[in-house]
């Protein structure tokens, strides 16, 4: 392998691998906050996307000047969520939050299928549309796009639970929900702010993965997987551990799939994540 | 007067054995309920969609609820099961060998169907029609591809469409014209299937074919469908460089793929593709002027109605009823309705195996179908013998024949421009 090919792969690499990053961290806040394993979270990437698409079929929107309005639309939906039914099974047993979740992917799904058609969307011209060629290396603009705003929002993340207020409260009810209620921080609402947060982290995946991947009912369920792959290998609920994650799920995923075969690259993903936890069961950032 | 005898008897004998079994002769008698299986939701429901609106099609045109030419294979009704009404029941499998197994059950138990049809997807057909094996109930594929499942010596399982033997075949004879014609080197090759029953058959065989027809297998790869990026796969197939990449995929998957290429700046001589996702009518909508200059495999392509005013107003139906022309997969769904409509009527009876018995004797000619075959005949393994395929490409978003050169409506654009010469 020559060094450019192989500097090219590397790339392409971390370029999916940070948009696997973007996926993850909305899903790792929920858990982080509240223990609630979201299965429906694939459902607001793939709501995130069909709100781009429809702004830009129906307004000649970008889906990146769309992207605060997604992101709203999405926290609006991320706290209805919350409030019409996790509210209801915070202290239920594990089994029926799994259903629940569950349940609202499929129930997503199914809308999505039935208002929107099964059809494959595409939101054919981007204002980053087009390739951009570094010496010898090239790649989309959309997903570099894609990866400077996984790289955003991680980073806003951080700050906004390290630097504010607000974000302080909400680590204090993820450490501990009782002495975070005595303190005066009010609960329900920390929980309805990491829902609404973590799908409009989904919602702005679902805007910059809008600008180069099809969009169908089922497009959630292409990169859920590798999302919890990514959550677990970085430690649940751990924000920076996601994003490390992410980008060395992606690095092993495309340089694995092109020196071992295409055919094993998830094999190689699945095989590192149970090494991992052989090794390292809280994850690479997460606490015990 | 013989034949009225016949259908009078055996006509009988049914009402006697079904009437034990059911509510009674008078359903069966002017209702044929026939199972059609087909993915109507998840990753391919699209196509399921445009399989099920062409089967419903060749259903009314049996059931005389449209007039339509008389030479058509459908047209001709129930004659002698007194103009008696087809009903299709569906069923949907989601793309799921096991959930297709469980529809075909449910279909032949509880819904009492006589025949199933389906099921698009090879590895689902292959499971439903075990099921329907099991049973004894005919089970006609339309639509499905992989070689192996007329390999089964099933006794209840007929295809009318060529299966992969065929169309890859068909690939190296083309391969082999264009050499001749124009005069070039079209020698290594770029295997690149998705890792379902289908893709890994059609690989296996482009690999023997290659060896025997001395083309060189320059890369070969098997990526798993569900996937999220292609670029492994892509680079890989830029590193190998091959002159021709032999591709098949779904629609998901191809559109995928096809931005990769252009992403990466990969562009082969020639992108032959296997039918499928590339075919789909989803697929030049959503890739728009990126879907240029792809070749594909076919059994029908419309610029064939400009051949044939038959296909021409059967095409104009299917329009006005759902909105979209026919492809090569609706078009092979409806044939699949009309040939066993056509067994069930000659049968004269309701009973599977009168129904069996009548679909291994099908004889239909070239002129009452809308497919470019030579006409529909089953062999002992219930194989159609009389089907072929045809090479089509993208030129001015439309899918034209150009191969063989003989049915061509256009010339073949080669190759194919790099991206940033387009």
């Amino acid at each position: 392998m020559t060094a450019d090919l192989f500097l090219q792969i590397l790339v392409s690499g971390l370029l999916i691998g940070l948009i696997y990053a973007l996926v993850a961290v909305g899903l790792t806040l929920i858990f982080g906050v509240m223990d609630i394993v979201n299965f429906a979270h694939g459902e607001f990437l793939m709501l995130g996307m069909y709100a781009s698409f429809w702004g830009f079929a129906l307004f000649g929107i970008d889906p990146i000047l769309s992207m605060p309005v997604t992101a709203a639309l999405l926290f609006g939906v991320g706290v209805l969520v919350y409030q019409v039914i996790i509210r209801r099974i915070i202290n239920a047993p594990m089994l029926s939050q799994i259903f629940a979740t569950f349940g609202l992917m499929i129930l997503f799904r199914g809308l999505a299928q039935f208002f929107w058609k099964p059809d494959h969307r595409l939101v054919t011209h981007t204002l980053v549309g087009g390739n951009v060629t570094l010496g010898s290396i090239q790649f989309g603009l959309p997903q570099l796009t894609a990866a400077v705003g996984a790289v955003g929002v991680t980073a806003g993340l951080w700050y906004f639970l390290h630097r504010t207020r607000l974000g302080t409260a909400l680590e204090a009810t993820a450490i501990d929900r009782e002495a975070a209620t005595l303190m005066g921080i009010n609960g329900q609402s920390m929980f309805a702010l990491a829902w609404g947060i973590g799908a409009a982290c989904a919602g702005i995946g679902g805007a910059l993965i809008a600008t180069f991947f099809p969009i169908f009912p089922e497009v959630g369920s292409n990169f859920i997987l590798i999302a919890f792959v990514v959550v677990v290998l970085g430690g649940f609920g751990s924000i920076v551990g996601a994003f490390w994650a992410g980008i060395i799920v992606g690095v092993i995923e495309v340089v694995g799939g092109f020196v071992v075969g295409p055919e094993y690259k998830t094999a190689i993903v699945l095989s590192l994540l149970l090494l991992v936890l052989l090794v390292r069961p809280k994850g690479l950032m997460g606490k015990a | 007067m013989k034949a009225w005898l016949r259908g009078t008897v055996v006509g009988a004998a049914a009402v006697a054995a079904l009437g034990l079994v059911w509510s009674g002769p008078a359903r069966a008698q002017d209702e044929i309920r026939i199972g059609v299986i087909y993915p109507l939701t998840g990753a391919a429901a699209s196509t399921g969609v445009e399989l099920k609106a062409a089967a419903e099609l060749a259903a009314a045109i049996t059931n005389r609820e449209l007039p339509a030419p008389d030479k058509l294979a459908a047209a001709v009704g129930m004659p002698n099961l007194k103009g008696a009404k087809i009903k299709l029941i569906f069923g949907d499998h989601q793309g799921n060998p096991q959930v297709g197994a469980t529809e075909a059950e449910r279909l032949i138990t509880s819904e009492k169907v006589v025949a199933l049809v389906g099921a698009y997807f090879s590895n689902v057909t292959a499971t439903a029609s075990q099921v329907a094996e099991r049973y004894g109930v005919p089970f006609l594929n339309a639509d499905s591809s992989s070689a192996t499942l007329t390999q089964r010596n099933f006794k209840w399982f007929f295809r009318t469409t060529p299966h992969d033997d065929l169309f890859v075949t068909n690939f190296f004879a083309f391969l082999q014209d264009m050499e001749k014609k124009k005069g070039v080197q079209l020698r290594t090759l770029g295997l690149f299937n998705e890792n379902t029953l289908w893709g890994n058959e059609t690989t296996k065989l482009e690999v023997k074919l290659a060896e025997e027809q001395k083309f060189k297998v320059a890369e070969k790869i098997v990526y798993p469908a569900k996937a999220t990026q292609m670029t492994s796969e892509v680079q890989r197939l830029k590193a190998a460089n091959p002159a021709v990449v032999m591709q098949s995929s779904y629609l998901g998957d191809a559109i995928l793929s096809m931005k990769t290429y252009k992403e990466l700046g990969f562009s082969p001589q020639m992108l032959l593709a296997n039918d499928a996702g590339f075919n789909d009518s989803e697929f030049l909508k959503t890739l728009g002027k990126d879907g240029e200059y792809v070749f594909s495999r076919e059994v029908w392509a419309l610029d064939q109605a400009e051949r044939n005013p038959l296909i021409k107003r059967v095409n104009e139906m299917m329009k006005e009823r759902s909105g979209v022309n026919f492809n090569g997969n609706s078009a092979r769904a409806f044939t699949g309705v009309a040939v066993l409509a056509d067994a069930i009527n000659r049968a004269g009876s309701t009973k599977p195996e009168d129904i069996r018995k009548a679909l291994q004797e099908t004889s239909l000619s070239a002129e009452q179908l809308i497919l470019p075959w030579k006409g529909v005949k089953f062999d002992a393994q219930g194989q159609n013998e009389l089907g072929q395929g045809i090479i089509v490409q993208v030129q001015g978003g439309q899918y034209v024949t150009v191969w063989p050169f003989d049915v061509a409506t256009k010339e073949v654009v080669f190759p194919m421009p790099a991206w940033d010469k387009r």
